[in-house]
């Protein structure tokens, strides 16, 4: 079976971001990126997979600007067997909306025909959390979101979900989406041999347009802030004023 | 919380933009494209960050256990060392025959960089085993090659290098350790060695011991001291281990840093051993890897700096005190950042700008040291040997002197250990002592290293300069009068000091000696100068040529101008106290002491 793990060049969890002087976005200028860590949780379950030989090729998709192959390489170094990369901006700023990026992992889908589909649940810097169900719509493929345990089992999917009230499994039949969640297993650092191997891997190169999607954005960024700075605190002197306080600033 | 982030951009730039790597006509630097070395560096990064700093304040306040003859190392080591091995970080530049992964020199000085900021006591361990098999590949037989060298390119063994005794540390010549030859070609060996890093642990299952001890009937002094191998554990001709040798732990030392690294007394009494290399050349054997020993020690020195600063720069950011005296920078908050106050920034600017020309300094050292051996290049050979003292003596010293000043931006809490600053300059301060003490990396330099092969290798250097100087003639106005005439200057003083030990020296061997420790520092000086007027070339360069991340470039400018303006000119002091001669150090009497 073959895997298909769309990954996103994301900024870096540990950078402190700043908000764009205009307000239209974040600084991403020189600032360090990375693979989006719950796609990073994708690549290792896929290769665990393959580990246990429930997959045979893994084969890894990102779509957005040229340097999206530093990510892909991550992707190679850690595991995966080929990748292809969908240039689909130039700007470093213009982010590919969710829509956009499920129609062109449908196309590349429609051409790779893979038996799996492992997304991350969505990429930390805009959390949109969209792209993996858009993309089980236009399929018309099962989906099983939030994955914190992933069985293969013949021609179904076994999947424990991380739901509001605890833990939910499912069976859905392959063909299937997954996105990963934060507890499905702890991603693997690469190892040198494999950063020198991934050097070898094929990385093929599309375009958006190759696949016929348009990826004009349909959302309109109406402004970007930094959350509001929190204020110095007071002390009171009694369990009365505390509620006077509180009922002042409308709390109760 | 401290923290550590490797400053891959940065190794990035001396990489590719000052050190052109992968244009560089040496075997195997081809492979040293942007994004390979982007993507090795990261990943080394992050195993820096995640895994091996956490552990750095761990070893320091538990250090190392020994126990019933058994040493521990501190919690979390021994899984870490797993993760560093399974990484294949210990066999990066280690030959492919035995298993390493044969990329160059460059590479894994880079790579260790990171390792030894992130945690320097851990490091060691692999440190030391990297010594020993360099040792053995250069010296060994091929039967012993086949023995040794692929369980040490694992790390599945660790190596570890005895010369120190109680009674002899920087005169070997003095050595008691003995090495009696046996019927089977082998020797047994007795006496004790002490201050031996890594000397025993938990971390692998055999260590493979390098001792220097004499052959009775040898030459005396110096002159009559071997190498051998010495393996805790048996080796049987099937590569198993076989019963223990006659080698053990007396103590492990409580040491003012480097907690976690277990410095050992070992004891050999008959241990076996085999002979490395030739009889009675085993200083020789020791001095072909002293070079790549001695940068990797200057690598700690600014690696601890690296650390200390980063954090450092982030407390002066963060910590409120004071207002700016030209106008207030925080008018939200109680006051500015530390960062606004001059004495700060200069404190900052001091470290900054050593950190990133004593990295850029030390590559180019690993890069010499690739052109020495890839393309057997005997002037890049004879040029880091001169180097080499340099690197160690002069980036340990200001290593250490700028992890206390990164200290002193936090105040107070830079004295209280919770703050992590206090273990880096512990940490730092070794390495101005071992592999060599900075005194005697300053004999070294002057007393033999200045005068090697008629004094080629020091002309040769001069020339290097004077070639750059002439070749960035009307460059620009700002690069001429912000780097070309500084490093001008300085250049001229280190000549003018050279100079006076030519005339002064041979009449006045203390003529020269009480002014060796000044030229050390004055020719650390001259090449930090020099890294900086390169990587100023490369950052206009790149400037030039419409680079996306201008700010990274002009950042570039202005932290060398800083050292040109304001570090370089110690040149004109070591200088005065060169040319004062012998009379001021040697005046007093011992009695009048």
């Amino acid at each position: 079976m073959k895997v298909l793990v769309p990954v996103k060049r994301v900024i870096d969890y540990n950078v402190k971001v700043r908000v764009k002087a205009d307000g239209s976005g974040v600084d991403l200028a020189n600032v360090k990126m990375s693979m989006n860590p719950f796609d990073e949780i994708a690549v290792e379950e896929a290769i665990r997979l393959k580990e246990a030989g429930k997959a045979d090729e893994i084969v890894v998709v990102s779509i957005g600007v040229k340097q999206a192959q530093e990510t892909l390489r991550t992707a190679l170094a850690m595991g995966a067997d080929r990748a292809i990369l969908v240039v689909a901006a130039d700007d470093v700023h213009t982010d590919i909306e969710p829509l956009a990026v499920a129609k062109i992992l449908k196309a590349v889908i429609d051409a790779e025909a893979p038996g799996l589909v492992i997304a991350g649940k969505q990429a930390i810097d805009n959390d949109m959390n969209a792209t993996g169900q858009m993309l089980a719509a236009l399929t018309g493929w099962s989906q099983a979101t939030f994955a914190s345990e992933v069985g293969i089992d013949g021609d179904h999917a076994v999947v424990t979900r991380e739901v509001d009230g605890g833990l939910q499994t499912i069976k859905v039949k392959l063909p299937a989406i997954i996105t990963a969640d934060l507890r499905l297993n702890e991603p693997r650092y690469a190892s040198l041999p494999n950063i020198m191997k991934a050097k070898k891997k094929p990385l093929d190169e599309k375009t958006a347009a190759d696949y016929g999607v348009d990826v004009t954005p349909r959302l309109t960024v109406v402004k970007t802030s930094e959350p509001p700075v929190r204020q110095a605190g007071i002390k009171v002197g009694s369990v009365d004023e505390l509620v006077a306080k509180l009922k002042e600033a409308g709390a109760l | 919380m401290p923290s550590y982030t490797a400053p891959t951009k940065d190794m990035q730039f001396v990489l590719h933009d000052v050190l052109k790597a992968s244009q560089a006509q040496v075997p195997g630097y081809d492979e040293l494209d942007e994004s390979f070395t982007a993507a090795v560096l990261e990943e080394a990064g992050k195993l820096a960050s995640d895994v091996l700093f956490p552990l750095n304040a761990v070893g320091d306040t538990e250090g190392c256990h020994f126990e019933n003859g058994v040493v521990r190392t501190p919690k979390g080591f021994k899984e870490a060392f797993e993760l560093v091995k399974e990484g294949g970080w210990t066999a990066l530049d280690c030959d492919p025959e035995y298993g390493g992964q044969g990329l160059p020199y460059l590479m894994a000085i880079a790579i260790s960089e990171i390792l030894a900021s992130s945690n320097m006591a851990f490091n060691m361990y692999q440190g030391l085993t990297h010594g020993a098999y360099s040792a053995i590949h250069a010296h060994g037989s091929d039967e012993q090659k086949a023995k040794y060298l692929p369980n040490m390119v694992s790390c599945q063994w660790t190596g570890t290098m005895n010369l120190t005794e109680p009674h002899c540390g920087t005169d070997l010549g003095l050595m008691r350790t003995k090495a009696v030859p046996q019927a089977d070609g082998s020797y047994k060996i007795t006496g004790q060695k002490i201050f031996i890093s890594a000397g025993d642990h938990d971390l692998s299952e055999n260590v493979i011991h390098l001792v220097l001890a004499k052959i009775p009937g040898g030459p005396d002094g110096i002159k009559g001291v071997s190498l051998f191998i010495v393996p805790k554990f048996m080796v049987n001709e099937d590569g198993s281990l076989g019963d223990r040798n006659g080698v053990s732990v007396g103590k492990i030392e409580e040491k003012m840093g480097i907690h976690g690294n277990a410095t050992c007394v070992m004891n050999y009494d008959e241990a076996t051993g085999y002979l490395l290399g030739e009889a009675h050349k085993g200083m020789r054997a020791m001095f072909t890897m002293m070079n790549e020993a001695r940068l990797g020690v200057g690598l700690q020195g600014y690696s601890q700096a690296e650390l200390a600063y980063q954090n450092a720069l982030a407390y002066a950011k963060d910590r409120l005190q004071g207002r700016d005296v030209t106008g207030v920078k925080n008018p939200e908050g109680p006051a500015d950042p530390l960062i606004v106050h001059p004495d700060i920034r200069r404190n900052l600017m001091d470290q900054k700008s050593f950190v990133e020309g004593a990295r850029a300094f030390t590559l180019w050292g690993a890069h010499l040291i690739d052109q020495a051996h890839l393309n057997d290049d005997k002037a890049a050979d004879g040029l880091v040997s001169l180097l080499t003292p340099v690197i160690k003596g002069f980036l340990t010293d200001k290593g250490f002197e700028m992890a206390i000043q990164a200290q002193q931006i936090y105040g107070g809490h830079g004295y209280i250990e919770e703050w992590g600053m206090s273990q880096y300059a512990r940490d730092a301060r070794i390495t101005m002592i071992y592999e060599g003490a900075n005194g005697v990396q300053a004999l070294d330099l002057v007393g033999r290293k200045l005068a090697q092969d008629g004094g080629k290798h020091v002309m040769a250097f001069f020339s290097l300069v004077t070639d750059f100087i002439k070749e960035t003639k009307g460059r620009s106005e700002t690069f001429d009068a912000q780097f070309r005439e500084p490093l001008k200057a300085a250049s001229k003083d280190l000549q003018a000091a050279g100079m006076f030990f030519m005339q002064n020296g041979m009449k006045n061997p203390n003529a020269a000696l009480s002014g060796s420790y000044d030229f050390m520092h004055m020719f650390g000086h001259v090449c930090l100068g020099l890294m900086w007027a390169k990587m100023a070339v490369a950052a206009e360069d790149a400037l030039k040529n419409g680079a996306s991340d201008a700010a990274f470039y002009e950042t570039k400018l202005k932290t060398g101008a800083y050292y040109m303006a304001r570090q370089l000119p110690a040149t004109k002091t070591h200088l005065a106290r060169i040319e004062s001669g012998a009379d001021p150090v040697m005046s007093l009497d011992a009695d009048q002491f």
